[in-house]
């Protein structure tokens, strides 16, 4: 039954793409498309550059921030911070890129300070909320059995809450892949270039050239993540592999 | 030996201070296990926790072997002390071998040998390593995961253990075998163990020292046969039960109370020489073994008396037979389930060792009011 309904989905999404692909082939968008591919090539790395560097620092910020405030020495204000960083998401991204550029000029160095920013907070929150539901009895337990604090956190906590810290990771770098096109506009480059211009000049194979490649990186970084998971959280607490 | 000497535990909360363990003083010598029991909120988790400091006594000491538990390291302190927490606690991102293996490890033991101790336990609670060891502690039953947690305890094979409810989540017949299982261990083992419980029952299979507790006093500390023969005050009578004298069967054998080695007949012995010992004994029946000296049938006064010949020619056959290690708890169902008030009793092997009847059981357990009430009239009668 599933099965086929499986089968079923693909039959048509693959119809689908066929008749896309015949459409666009005779309006001429594909040659339109490849007109662009150059550009794309070098757009598109520079669009990972950004993504990548963005990210990994609001990684490497947000996790140990998690961390820290999971702490029982941060209870009290952990609670108060988070909220702080709630409100933060709920500022638009631009309005951020606009903030960042008023303080770092133009070019790629404010446009990855604004990513980052607009990056951190899932992470931060889901290593938070994560590390907090890891079960007090298993904190007393490994305590217990004299384990120090770090060995704690190292063994028994991050390995709890990893799933939860990856899927945190993972919805931050998808939207992050995603938030990198306004970079174009304060100067940063990316795909957001051919977006941008293709809106202007009213071109929509430049469009399409900048927003498809967009939105398969977002995919492909989106899938990858998940793999990531797949194979590094440990195999008794990945929802993914229970029934493997 | 764990001594506890004045301790106390105070919580400061909101709706004021809560006396959790108030003024304990016990001694658990060394290879003994001692239940604390009571009913819920007693105070018996948090004077367990008092033990390895993951509470910290508010005033009060904890002396194991002599030294001061606050002036030693509090983790090498809890790397040498077993611990088995209320809601088992393994670790569900480890694997079983893992979660064994933890303390071992913290300890600094080299893989080739801790991977072996793993083993070696789960091969001791009847869990295959082969099966077990690459598993996750979810796809594990309940019952099994509470072995685990009890195994992992004795992992570094430390002096002391602290067992918080161990059993509490297995049903009853589960929780019997697990329970005869962890008594043979000890047997060997010989850990000192305080062990948290609410059951009695569990209590007087388990214990050699009882404490019950009742809003954070300990109220009495005794053996569990002391216990119940004499509960010290009202609270500890209604808390054992009122079969609590029932209770008391399962802690004495067969040995104890048996008659050890009556006269036995041969089948080729006369109807008279049976009479002639039961008259000389005051027997009212005499149970006559094979060869072997196995017990085969038993003869009664009014049997020899009206009868002539040997013996194998007229005898009743036996409706049951003890075995002098079983305890007095099967006795008295065999009794009641065959209709009889008298038993041969046979060691491992069989042979006939000695005789158990209704009057000798309750003679035995009506002794220790006797001589409780003996010595408080005498009491009295001094005082007058
Ligand atoms: N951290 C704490 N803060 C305040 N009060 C506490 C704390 N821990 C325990 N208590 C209180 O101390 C008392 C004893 O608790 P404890 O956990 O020792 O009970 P217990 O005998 O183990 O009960 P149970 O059989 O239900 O496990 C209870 O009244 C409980 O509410
Ligand atoms: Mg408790």
């Amino acid at each position: 039954m599933v099965k086929s309904k499986k089968v079923l989905f693909w039959l048509v999404a693959m119809l689908g793409m066929f008749f896309l692909g015949v459409v666009s082939q005779s309006s001429g968008l594909i040659d339109d498309f490849f007109y662009y591919w150059e550009d794309i090539v070098y757009l598109s790395v520079q669009h990972m550059q950004l993504s990548a560097i963005s990210g990994s620092a609001a990684i490497v910020l947000a996790v140990p921030l998690g961390i820290w405030l999971s702490r029982p020495a941060c209870k009290r204000f952990a609670e108060p911070m988070m909220q702080v960083l709630n409100i933060g998401t709920t500022v638009p991204t631009l309005a951020i890129l606009a903030l960042s550029m008023s303080f770092l000029g133009i070019g790629a160095t404010p446009a990855v300070f604004a990513l980052c920013i607009a990056t951190l907070l899932p992470i931060v929150r889901n290593t938070y909320v994560g590390l907090l539901a890891v079960p007090d009895h298993l904190k007393e337990a490994a305590n217990g059995m004299g384990m120090t604090p770090g060995q704690i956190l190292l063994r028994v906590e991050i390995p709890n809450a990893l799933y939860v810290i990856f899927a945190g990771i993972r919805t931050a770098l998808t939207i992050n892949v995603g938030t990198v096109p306004l970079a174009f506009l304060i100067g940063g480059g990316g795909l957001g270039e051919l977006i941008f211009t293709g809106i202007d000049l009213d071109e929509m194979p430049m469009l399409l050239a900048g927003a498809i490649p967009t939105s398969l990186l977002a995919v492909l970084v989106d899938i990858s993540v998940g793999i990531l998971a797949f194979f590094i959280v440990p195999k008794g607490v990945n929802p993914l592999r229970m029934n493997t | 030996m764990i001594q506890l000497e004045n301790l106390t535990k105070i919580f400061e909360t909101p709706d004021g201070v809560v006396t959790a363990a108030d003024n304990i003083n016990m001694t658990v010598p060394q290879g003994e296990i001692c239940v604390l029991l009571g009913p819920s909120g007693c105070g018996k988790t948090t004077t367990l926790k008092m033990l390895n400091r993951i509470i910290p006594p508010t005033s009060g000491r904890v002396m194991i072997n002599g030294e001061d538990t606050s002036t030693l390291d509090t983790i090498s302190l809890r790397r040498n002390i077993g611990y088995v927490i209320q809601q088992i606690g393994l670790f569900p991102n480890m694997t079983i071998a893992e979660n064994i293996s933890i303390v071992p490890r913290l300890l600094g033991w080299d893989k080739k040998r801790y991977l072996a101790r793993a083993e070696e336990l789960l091969a001791m609670v009847a869990l295959e390593p082969k099966t077990f060891m690459q598993r996750y502690p979810r796809e594990l039953s309940g019952g099994q995961q509470q072995r685990v947690g009890v195994i992992r305890a004795l992992a570094a094979d430390p002096p002391v253990m602290l067992m918080d409810e161990p059993f509490g989540a297995i049903d009853p017949i589960n929780r019997e075998v697990i329970q005869d299982e962890f008594l043979k261990m000890q047997e060997e083992l010989q850990k000192t163990i305080l062990f948290v419980s609410h059951d009695i029952d569990e209590a007087v299979k388990m214990a050699d020292k009882v404490a019950i507790f009742n809003a954070g006093k300990l109220i009495q500390f005794d053996s569990p046969d002391a216990l119940l023969a004499h509960p010290c005050n009202k609270f500890v009578e209604d808390f054992v039960g009122t079969d609590r004298t029932l209770k008391r069967l399962r802690l004495a054998k067969v040995a104890d109370v048996m008659t050890p080695a009556p006269t036995p007949v041969k089948p080729d012995d006369d109807l008279q020489t049976a009479l002639q010992i039961m008259q000389n004994n005051d027997y009212v029946a005499v149970t006559m073994v094979d060869t072997l000296g196995r017990p085969i049938g038993s003869i009664t006064r009014d049997l020899a008396t009206a009868k002539r010949g040997r013996c194998g020619d007229h005898f009743y056959g036996l409706r049951a037979i003890a075995r002098v290690d079983d305890d007095l708890r099967s006795v008295a169902s065999a009794m009641f389930s065959k209709d009889t008030t008298w038993m041969p009793c046979v060691d491992d092997e069989g042979i006939f060792r000695g005789e158990i009847s209704q009057r000798g059981v309750t003679h035995y357990l009506g002794a220790t009011y006797r001589s409780r009430e003996a010595q408080q009239t005498g009491v009295q009668h001094g005082e007058v």
